[in-house]
């Protein structure tokens, strides 16, 4: 794979954007902050009923599946060798490595004594046949080959840099203090392109190493973050308490992935006014409809099989969150099987948005709204524990903003334009 | 003897089952099955086994006999040369008398003494002569040349009915007589069979007594209360008591506590291994437990009497469910605060699907670049 197939989006990094998210961001830390001094009932509304409120429901459950577009996407760049794709695996590992990083943050803003975490590096302490540990050992792991995976982005940037901003800042700092910029500075700076450039070639050898096990944590704990609720057979609902959890969550990812592949890619090239990788979409958006049906069909077939068709249809509470969940996968797919509009940016917009949607619901449907520990149980998240969220999410969406502008991760403009004339030129001919 | 006319020969699949069994009940590991069978075949080490009836109904022994499994008493019989014993061997008057001594004599320090029955004390034991001689005199006799003595039953451990007030006979266990040999006591009313068979092979394998409690019971059998493993402790728990015989509680096999049963006070396996086969047994068959291992409980107190119970209690009443709403529910400024940002995302999305392009777009075709 070339490094050439990226390039960094030339723009201002200060955008009203910027400030709005960065706001978001320092609020949901300064409560995070909160927590971490007057404890967890300061800022949340969990209780000994629901001990896993929104954090864990969308930072964990929903943010890991939204951040399987990196697995989704590398599944189908390099097991099904789909070479075409690669453009597009930057980013998406980009907000991948954002969304399970900040959900590992997460569980350490949501557990109860997280002063005891360090046990988890203790492998004499280890819970082997806990799911628990399988899904916190997976992120981790994950997000670190997710670091590996994108270092290259780095490096290569590291090893072009001219260090232009950085020597300006010196040379601005040291007139200050009236001094003379010291030589060795500006060796330690070529040491470190040095480096990157030794090390880049090499990372490049064993990074598929690194990418086999980018595809292969993602299904272990997709499928563990089901296997969690397995253990509250009398809690959750039984529209969505099944056996066949484990594979509900695993293909609900991927097509969450694939989904949000999408909308990412629409979004980023309409906000930065980039044209839009009609191609490459909608033959991602091919893939998906396969997947849904899939997990329709586990689901309608379990339903029926443990006799729950009828509660699913009964128009209950429950019922009615079921049906959403269902419609609006089953919505967004049935759209995506009509050739044309797979090739219209709007409607792949529209479906990917409703199977994202949709996807997110069911993980909120079994973690919370299926969830009910016993009567007179009642959760809804506070403000505050709320703010925290979204101070996550914000941060997610301004770290990828900027990184976009200073390293090379959106598919390279250049070439593709070239390309299209090309294109343009034969059709001509 | 002639045992082999009196018991027809033990299959070696029998054999091997009831060691099996043994090694088990002795809470022994799978490996030592094939050592217990060895020690228990092993013809030249047979243990000599002399068995006295003293003050008893013989039901010890015909507890022995019926045991449901065929072959335990055949077993009993090839494992260890019983050479004396009033209810079943063939020979009588001297012959018999001949026999005890011989064995007595030629196995010296060696052999089991079994002593089934009490032992009656006064008047210089009057009340029970064998042969002419008092079992008191018969008793100190035979166990001046004994390895170890085992009472079964009872009577033999702790004096049993004989001994209850007003004790006309001056009945006693044999600990109360003998205080220089190791005595295992074996009791029950009868006692089970196996319990018995088990020390026995417990001595014949490794050639010491079992571990003993503070009333020389054998740990292994005796180690638990009845009430431990019962088959009815879930209704114990619950608070569903049989309130009389013939009752639909009773009918419905409820907990037989208030009947008097004795099982959470008395120490024994009945409730593991039972009687019969493992089949029956009597709080199985809707009888409460009378205690019958206990000293202070068989005799001592009524069938109907109800034991104090001092752990656990059963339940008067059920732990408090706190029903009422627990949890903060949503709150107006949050789910305005949701409603608003939900509705800004949504309305965001329809604005930027109606601006984004319909139809097939000019892209780049990628396919060819690879």
């Amino acid at each position: 794979m070339s490094h050439d197939e990226f390039q960094k989006y030339d723009a201002r990094i200060l955008t009203p954007s910027f400030v709005v998210l960065l706001t978001l961001t320092v609020i949901g830390f300064a409560l995070v902050a909160v927590r971490f001094i007057w404890g967890l009932g300061a800022v949340t509304n969990m209780s000994d009923g629901y001990p896993w409120g929104i954090w864990i429901t969308y930072d964990v459950a929903v943010g890991t599946a939204i951040a399987c577009g990196g697995y989704a996407m590398a599944i189908l760049i390099y097991i099904r060798n789909r070479m075409h794709y690669h453009p597009m695996i930057r980013s998406a590992i980009l907000t991948s490595m954002f969304g399970y990083g900040l959900a590992g943050f997460s569980v350490m803003v949501d557990v109860g004594r997280p002063w005891n975490s360090y046990n988890f590096f203790i492998p004499s302490k280890w819970q082997v046949n806990s799911a628990m540990f399988e899904v916190a050992l997976c992120v981790m792991a994950y997000t670190t080959v997710l670091l590996l995976e994108f270092l290259p982005a780095v490096l290569t940037t590291l090893e072009k840099t001219q260090w232009k901003t950085l020597q300006l800042l010196l040379d601005r700092l040291y007139s200050r203090m009236g001094m003379k910029r010291p030589e060795r500075i500006g060796d330690r700076l070529d040491m470190v392109k040095d480096v990157a450039a030794w090390l880049k070639p090499r990372l490049d050898k064993v990074l598929i190493f690194v990418i086999v096990l980018g595809i292969t944590l993602p299904t272990m704990h997709q499928s563990s973050l089901g296997s969690l609720l397995l253990i509250a057979s009398t809690k959750l609902h039984p529209l969505w308490y099944t056996g066949f959890l484990p594979l509900l969550f695993l293909i609900n990812c991927m097509f969450i992935g694939y989904s949000i592949a999408i909308l990412e890619s629409i979004i980023s090239s309409y906000a930065f006014k980039r044209p839009f990788e009609t191609k490459e979409l909608s033959g991602i958006a091919g893939i998906i409809p396969w997947l849904t049906v899939i997990w329709l069909s586990v689901v309608i077939g379990d339903l029926t099989w443990r006799g729950q068709l009828g509660a699913a249809l009964s128009l209950d509470f429950y019922s009615r969150f079921f049906l959403l969940d269902f419609g609006l996968v089953a919505g967004g797919s049935l759209l995506l099987f009509s050739g044309r509009k797979r090739e219209s940016i709007r409607w792949l917009f529209v479906s990917a948005a409703l199977i994202v949607l949709g996807g997110a619901l069911y993980r909120f449907n079994v973690y919370l709204i299926g969830f009910n520990p016993g009567k007179g149980w009642h959760y809804f998240p506070a403000l505050a524990e709320l703010l925290i969220t979204v101070g996550i999410v914000a941060f997610e969406i301004l770290g990828y903003q900027v990184i976009v502008k200073i390293l090379p991760v959106l598919p390279k403009l250049h070439t593709r334009q070239q390309l299209d004339t090309e294109h343009g030129v034969v059709e001509k001919v | 003897m002639g045992k082999e006319e009196l018991f027809p020969s033990v299959s070696r699949r029998d054999f091997i089952k009831t060691c099996i069994t043994v090694s088990a009940m002795l809470g022994l590991p799978v490996s030592m099955v094939s050592k217990v069978a060895a020690a228990a075949g092993k013809s030249d080490a047979r243990p000599a086994v002399i068995w006295l009836h003293f003050q008893e109904c013989t039901g010890c022994s015909e507890s022995l006999l019926r045991s449901s499994h065929p072959a335990v008493a055949n077993l009993i019989l090839d494992m260890i040369s019983l050479d004396y014993h009033e209810t079943l061997m063939a020979g009588s008057g001297h012959q018999a008398e001949k026999s005890l001594h011989d064995s007595m004599a030629a196995n010296k320090g060696k052999y089991i003494l079994v002593i089934e029955g009490a032992i009656p004390t006064k008047e210089n034991g009057i009340y029970c002569k064998v042969g002419g001689k008092t079992a008191l005199e018969s008793l100190r006799k035979a166990a001046e040349g004994a390895a170890a003595i085992i009472s079964i039953g009872t009577c033999a451990s702790y004096g049993g009915i004989q001994s209850v007030g007003p004790n006309p006979t001056g009945a006693v266990g044999v600990r109360d007589i003998i205080k220089d040999k190791p005595i295992i006591n074996i009791p029950g009313c009868p006692p089970n069979p196996y319990n018995f068979l088990s020390t026995v092979l417990h001595y014949v394998t490794f050639n010491k007594l079992p571990d003993l409690d503070q009333l020389g019971r054998p740990k292994f059998a005796y180690g638990r209360k009845i009430h431990e493993h019962c088959e009815r402790r879930a209704h114990f728990d619950a608070g569903r008591f049989a309130k009389a015989y013939g009752d639909v509680t009773h009918a419905e096999g409820y907990c037989l506590y208030k009947l008097g049963c004795k099982g959470p006070a008395t120490y024994a396996n009945c409730s593991v291994i039972r009687f019969n086969d493992g089949v029956a047994w009597p709080v199985g068959i809707g009888h409460p437990c009378i205690g019958c291992t206990e000293p202070d409980l068989l005799f001592k107190t009524a069938i109907a009497d109800k034991v104090q119970i001092h752990e656990p209690t059963p339940f008067d009443s059920y732990a408090p469910v706190n029903l009422k709403d627990k949890g903060k529910g949503p709150d107006p400024l949050t789910t305005g605060v949701i409603g608003l940002a939900a509705g800004a995302a949504i309305g965001a999305g329809v604005m930027m699907a109606k601006r984004l392009p319909d139809g097939p777009q000019k892209g780049g075709d990628d396919e060819k670049t690879e």
